[in-house]
């Protein structure tokens, strides 16, 4: 396995990082921002304010939003045995976003809106699970997305409900530029919230890296290599809605991450997913970084990030599906 | 692909849907935007766009108020007439209404696709007219002009700006068989209106730069040159927040931080008291300073939400708060003739001293 990808990757972390640090409506030089990164967060003045409450904390959660995003798309995409699948395709997104208009709707202040939407996350992911526990007739697989696509159109009904409702002048701005996506209101707080969470489901999803491959198999060929296929399909759904939950939680609907990330990861460094995981975790650090930093800097107002994610991850889409059928290239039985 | 990838390929779509769908549903933003260009043809001659007949003024008797801004209207000028609310008000808010409008119903709102009331609803209520106010541009009027003829009810279209007002009284009280009260009205709006303008001019030789701020989060705000800022650009401050886009959009802190307001405003009271207390906003010169300040919101906005008559309210508060002046008599007391004039009825005193605290 040649060792560039993970060279190539190395540097664009580091270049989403110089980025997020040097650019900003406040304009400090590199000598200026070298020094106030050595002075440390306790020293006084503007420069160590950008640097270390604003610039340092939104880069970190940047970096957190995009790695969690990407670990949970690459799951998903290996459990489903898709590649255009993404992290909400059980209906997390949809369940955050219904609890986070609901929050904007009754005025509840910046926590408590992170905290619904977090909870309609859980909750969403938690209704599918229920479902497909329930129903056993099908395909577990088939029933999981059926579901997820069910309840996703549930919760969403329920977002537009709350547009409906709020005040069109003050709250509906509000409901829309959360759903937007971004990270203007990133503080070391949501970082604090946030990464815990994100760890909790990252080190399940590593330490199983070696198994999860074994899900591209039927069902019944991962169970006779004595692979107990429920329970590694239930930890994993688990952690990828803890992670994929605490990311929108604090960034709001961010697409497509988690879509073409790991399919960018897999081209990279192969279809496997001891290698696609952490491939993908530093290519959606970086590369939600990036486009955060163009959504602040860009232009006087913030751009919001999810049009910008889009921008890009629309179009690699319509390439995936272009080039479609060729490869299935997430593991598939094939490869295996 | 086998029938398998076919399902997951098509579940991967509700997330291309959910972001195609959330882009263009900025409604707040497009009304602001259409606002701003309003703004900007302030030639334009005032004049109120009637769809069909209106009967004589003495006949109307029961008015529904499209929007909010419209309700608020109709309620300074002719409470007796308003139908119902087309927006919630909550309790806190109804203690401050009088006591025919207090227990007016939640009816819903016209405002084309996004309206809330079924137009049969609205037929059964048998309104004599349909009142509406804000902005006047081809997609309000064809959207006017589209309830009227499905309905065959009398529709009413007042230009909705803030220093239009006196005009929008006296017009609308006319119209509603209200004259004395909309004149009456009218000179009282004239004159908050003209002491604005005064102090504004007054102030100093430059005006102080303001960011608004609002959502939960203090980081939207309001874009210069639009119809939810006017209140700022008529008492005299300059809105920090210039660029593209009109309306409402949302900044990053460091942009606030690099645009250094000398007055931070907001009317988000949670967000008001989570600020104070945040180390990151009081690292700002202008909330160091004390100069950050909450406009009330019993029982209308004083800057904003609905964008009515109500702002007039707002106006000597802004002022004082911007120019450093006291305006006139003393605040509660102030406030509370506003409304006993206005809303036409007024709790004691001290709810008033309640609402002023903290501004």
């Amino acid at each position: 396995m040649p060792r560039w990808p993970w060279l190539l990757l190395a540097a664009l972390l580091a270049l989403a990082v110089l980025g997020g640090l040097a650019a900003g409506p406040i304009p400090l030089s590199p000598v200026r921002l070298l020094r106030t990164l050595l002075a440390g967060p306790s020293a006084e003045g503007q420069a160590a304010m950008v640097v270390w409450s604003l610039r340092l904390p939104r880069l970190a959660v940047g970096l957190l939003v995009g790695a969690a995003l990407s670990a949970a798309g690459t799951a998903y995409q290996a459990m489903f045995r898709n590649p255009l699948v993404s992290p909400d395709i059980l209906g997390v997104s949809a369940g955050a976003g219904m609890g986070a208009s609901l929050a904007i709707l009754f005025g509840l202040p910046m926590l408590g809106v992170q905290a619904a939407a977090f909870t309609g996350g859980l909750a969403s992911v938690g209704l599918v699970t229920l479902v497909a526990r329930w129903v056993r007739r099908h395909d577990p697989v088939l029933v999981l997305v059926l579901a997820g696509i069910a309840v996703g159109t549930l919760f969403s009904a329920g977002i537009s409900l709350a547009k409906v409702l709020a005040d069109p002048t003050v709250q509906l701005p509000s409901i829309t530029f959360w759903l937007l996506g971004g990270l203007s209101a990133a503080t070391t707080g949501d970082l604090g919230r946030a990464a815990p969470l994100v760890a909790a489901g990252l080190v399940p999803m590593f330490l199983l890296r070696h198994r999860v491959d074994l899900l591209t198999l039927a069902d019944e060929e991962a169970a006779s290599l004595g692979e107990n296929v429920a329970r590694l399909r239930t930890t994993l759904i688990l952690a990828a809605t803890l992670m994929t939950a605490a990311s929108v939680a604090i960034a709001g609907i961010v697409g497509w991450v988690g879509l073409v990330v790991p399919h960018a990861a897999r081209l990279l460094v192969g279809p496997r997913f001891a290698r696609s995981l952490p491939a993908a975790v530093l290519l959606g650090a970086a590369f939600v970084a990036i486009a955060d930093t163009l959504a602040r800097s860009a232009a006087t107002i913030e751009l919001p990030l999810g049009v910008l994610t889009a921008l890009v991850g629309a179009p690699a889409f319509l390439w995936l599906l272009a080039r479609g059928g060729r490869s299935a290239c997430c593991g598939s039985k094939r490869a295996a | 692909m086998n029938r398998r990838h076919f399902l997951a390929t098509l579940a991967a779509l509700p997330l291309s849907r959910a972001v195609a769908q959330s882009t263009p549903q900025s409604a707040g933003q497009s009304t602001g935007q259409s606002a701003a260009r309003s703004v900007a043809q302030s030639a334009v001659p005032l004049k109120a766009h009637v769809f069909g007949q209106l009967p004589a003024p003495g006949r109307i008797r029961r008015v529904f108020a499209a929007g909010p801004p419209a309700a608020v209207l109709a309620h300074v000028l002719a409470p007796d007439r308003l139908l119902g609310w087309p927006m919630q008000v909550p309790p806190e808010a109804r203690a401050f209404l009088a006591p025919q409008v207090r227990d007016c119903p939640f009816l819903g709102r016209l405002s084309g696709r996004g309206s809330t009331i079924p137009l049969e609803k609205l037929l059964a209520l048998e309104p004599d007219l349909i009142l509406d106010t804000g902005t006047v541009d081809a997609a309000t009027l064809s959207s006017a002009e589209n309830v009227h003829e499905r309905t065959g009810l009398p529709y009413v279209l007042i230009p909705g700006r803030l220093s239009d007002s006196p005009w929008q009284l006296a017009e609308t009280g006319r119209l509603l068989g209200a004259p004395e009260r909309g004149a009456e009205l009218a000179r009282e709006a004239e004159r908050l209106l003209a002491e604005a303008r005064g102090a504004g001019r007054r102030g100093g030789a430059r005006a102080p730069r303001v960011y608004v701020a609002r959502g939960p989060d203090g980081l939207e705000t309001v874009m210069a040159g639009s119809l939810n800022a006017e209140s700022l650009d008529l008492a005299g401050g300059e809105n920090v927040a210039t660029g593209p886009g009109g309306g409402v959009a949302r900044v990053s802190f460091e942009q606030v931080a690099a645009w250094a307001p000398e007055v931070v405003i907001t009317q988000d009271a949670s967000f008001f008291a989570w600020a104070r207390q945040d180390s990151l906003w009081q690292k700002l010169p202008a909330l160091r300073a004390g100069r950050f300040h909450l406009a009330p919101s019993l029982p209308f906005g004083w800057l904003d939400g609905p964008p009515g008559v109500n702002r007039l309210v707002g106006l000597p508060w802004l002022v004082s708060r911007l120019h450093g002046a006291p305006v006139g008599e003393d605040g509660p007391g102030r406030v509370r003739s506003f409304h006993l004039k206005f809303y036409g009825f007024a709790p004691e005193r001290p709810a008033f001293e309640r609402l002023l605290a903290g501004s």
